[in-house]
């Protein structure tokens, strides 16, 4: 008997120091990942002695690439702007069909919504991003290219903009319906005592009520839309100026760093800004994750 | 659980047997052939070439292993530098990438040459362009066609990434040395989806190396100066937007079968297939095309 409980005893904590291990890795892994794109990002400013106000705001983009060969331009504005309009307008194209589907799928027809809309938004999610770049490259690209004849052929801040949207529809849509299906029953029950339209409780209640968690899928959505690269280098057209309009090209963070990453000599200027890139894209990445937090958190204290 | 844990060492022990003795076993069956691992990475447009030279390599000496990477010319110079790699790959000169301390130490082998063409899409209409009309297209001086003798049709530029081999060869030889435009030009960073933007966008144009016109896309490839873009151009020196490809090593190869590997690629027999895949021989180049290159 007593064997028998030493021997659970003994297994438990190694079983336990089993986890500890795995979640310390796993700790370890993300902070190293870390320190080492803080460190390599900022040799830019360090070691080429760039200001960090040339990268971000200025769009002279003319690194010198050779080995420790340093004094050319790093402006990077026009990727950074490119990021930044892309997702959102992406957002601005996708929030109201996701807040309506999730709308659909919890308050207006729960049964099908439940049963066929919920699954089927979801398959979304699990499509390899190249799919959504290639069928906008094949499909997207030369239908916005016969609709509005834009001067570089359909490559553009749309096109990239509306395979954003589809990306992060899943996402936006799922985590509100979970917002709203979470708001207690009670509020409805008390509107419609009230005598609301079924209308007004679901604009004027509900809605309100899961703002907080529609934050946090918008976050979500944010986030992944700024750090896709393949998809939309792929119909983005990777012009390196500023987009004019809608219709013309333009670039982004991911693209630049994917185009030019290989080939660019290491630790020379160019590799170096595409590092600082990729810190820069780390960090918003952080920035919405702790967003996210703030608002979970502040939703707890109510 | 002692039960356990033997049971757990005798299957260690027989898998370890296993290993121990094909390795064994195998260096004794086959003594033709080099053996070895050759690891070699880098530049993406000589990729093929090397592929296809490594399974040909491997099928007539089965002990060696060949690993072949893409990743581009700067990772190739960067880690055969650092000795990572046994070879590293590269459409340009390491001193055009490297410190001058590093690429010193690198022994270049020239297996192929790529030439490069300009393509346009057949909207254009044109065949042949001077090099000072191309320069006007690549610099934004002319934006439509029929100022260069095509048909009315706007230009659309596509360009490669300016840290690109391919671009950096066109712009030096095509364009005397003058920077396209990249701020107006669409930019991809494969030649595949190049060639398919071009049969795409009316009006455009880019550049691609040979070996990617061999599947004939419907796309035209444009004569500069009267000359076409043919190796056999190339050859006698008249067609001039090319460059070597490079198979870098760090010091003589010293291992038997990168010696061997690099043997294979620049030998006589190999050539017909270098050429065959839309590459060229160093060996077949005239003086004069030596001399006028650079």
């Amino acid at each position: 008997m007593d064997k028998v409980v030493q021997k659970a005893i003994a297994s438990d904590k190694r079983w336990r120091a089993v986890y500890i291990a795995c979640g310390l890795l796993i700790v370890a892994l993300t902070l190293l990942m870390g320190a080492f794109l803080l460190y390599q990002g900022s040799q830019t400013f360090i070691k080429a002695h760039h200001s960090i106000w040339e990268f971000l705001f200025t769009s002279d983009w003319a690194p010198l690439d050779k080995t420790g060969l340093f004094g050319g331009k790093v402006g990077a504005a026009v990727y950074i702007v490119g990021s930044l309009e892309t997702c959102l307008l992406a957002l601005v194209i996708c929030l109201p069909f996701a807040i309506g589907s999730a709308v659909y799928m919890t308050e207006i027809s729960p049964k099908i919504g439940e049963k066929y809309f919920r699954p089927a938004t979801e398959i979304y999610v699990s499509i390899p991003s190249v799919v959504y770049g290639w069928f906008g490259m094949t499909k997207l690209v030369p239908l916005i290219k016969n609709i509005f004849h834009p001067a570089m052929g359909g490559y553009s801040v749309l096109a990239a903009s509306i395979v954003l949207a589809i990306m992060i529809f899943p996402t936006i849509t799922t985590v509100s319906a979970d917002a709203i299906k979470s708001v207690p029953m009670s509020y409805r029950e008390g509107a419609y005592g009230l005598g609301a339209t079924r209308w007004q409780v679901i604009g004027k209640v509900v809605l309100p009520a899961a703002s907080g968690g529609i934050l946090t899928g918008v976050i979500l959505g944010l986030a992944r839309a700024i750090g896709e690269a393949l998809a939309v280098a792929m119909v983005i057209g990777k012009t390196r100026s500023f987009a004019a309009n809608l219709l013309s090209p333009t670039s982004n963070l991911t693209s630049a760093i994917a185009a030019d990453m290989g080939n660019t000599a290491q630790g020379g200027e160019y590799n170096l800004a595409l590092w600082t890139m990729a810190l820069l894209l780390f960090i918003i990445s952080i920035v919405l994750i702790v967003l996210i937090h703030k608002l979970a958190n502040g939703k707890k204290d109510k | 659980m002692s039960g356990k844990k033997t049971r757990v060492v005798v299957i260690a022990l027989a898998l370890l047997a296993i290993v121990v003795g094909c390795v064994v076993g195998s260096s004794k069956a086959d003594t033709k052939g080099v053996s070895g691992t050759v690891n070699a990475a880098g530049s993406s447009a000589l990729l093929p070439l090397v592929q296809s030279a490594a399974k040909s390599f491997m099928d007539e000496n089965p002990d060696s292993v060949i690993n072949t990477n893409g990743g581009g010319s700067g990772q190739g110079l960067q880690q055969v530098s650092d000795g990572t790699i046994d070879i590293g790959d590269s459409d340009l000169f390491a001193e055009e990438k490297l410190d001058k301390k590093s690429a010193s130490k690198l022994v270049d082998h020239q297996v192929a040459i790529t030439a490069i063409a300009p393509i346009v899409n057949k909207e254009a209409g044109v065949k042949s362009l001077t090099t000072q009309q191309l320069i006007d297209v690549y610099t934004g001086k002319v934006t439509n066609w029929k100022q260069v003798g095509g048909n009315d049709c706007k230009i659309v530029l596509i360009s490669r990434p300016a840290s690109s081999g391919t671009r950096a060869t066109f712009e030096q030889y095509a364009l005397n040395k003058t920077a396209s435009r990249s701020n107006q030009s669409l930019e991809t960073d494969d030649s595949g989806t190049l060639i398919q933007m071009i049969q795409s966008v009316e009006g455009a144009v880019g550049y691609v190396a040979l070996s990617y016109l061999t599947g004939n896309p419907d796309v035209t490839a444009v004569a500069i100066n009267g000359v076409k873009p043919t190796l056999a151009n190339v050859y006698n020196g008249s067609y001039k937007v090319w460059n070597y490809e490079h198979m870098y090593t760090k010091g003589q190869p010293k291992k038997a079968a990168v010696k061997a590997f690099l043997k294979k690629m620049l030998s006589k027999e190999y050539e017909s297939k270098v050429e065959g895949m839309g590459y060229g021989v160093a060996s077949k180049l005239s003086d004069k095309a030596k001399k006028e290159h650079k």
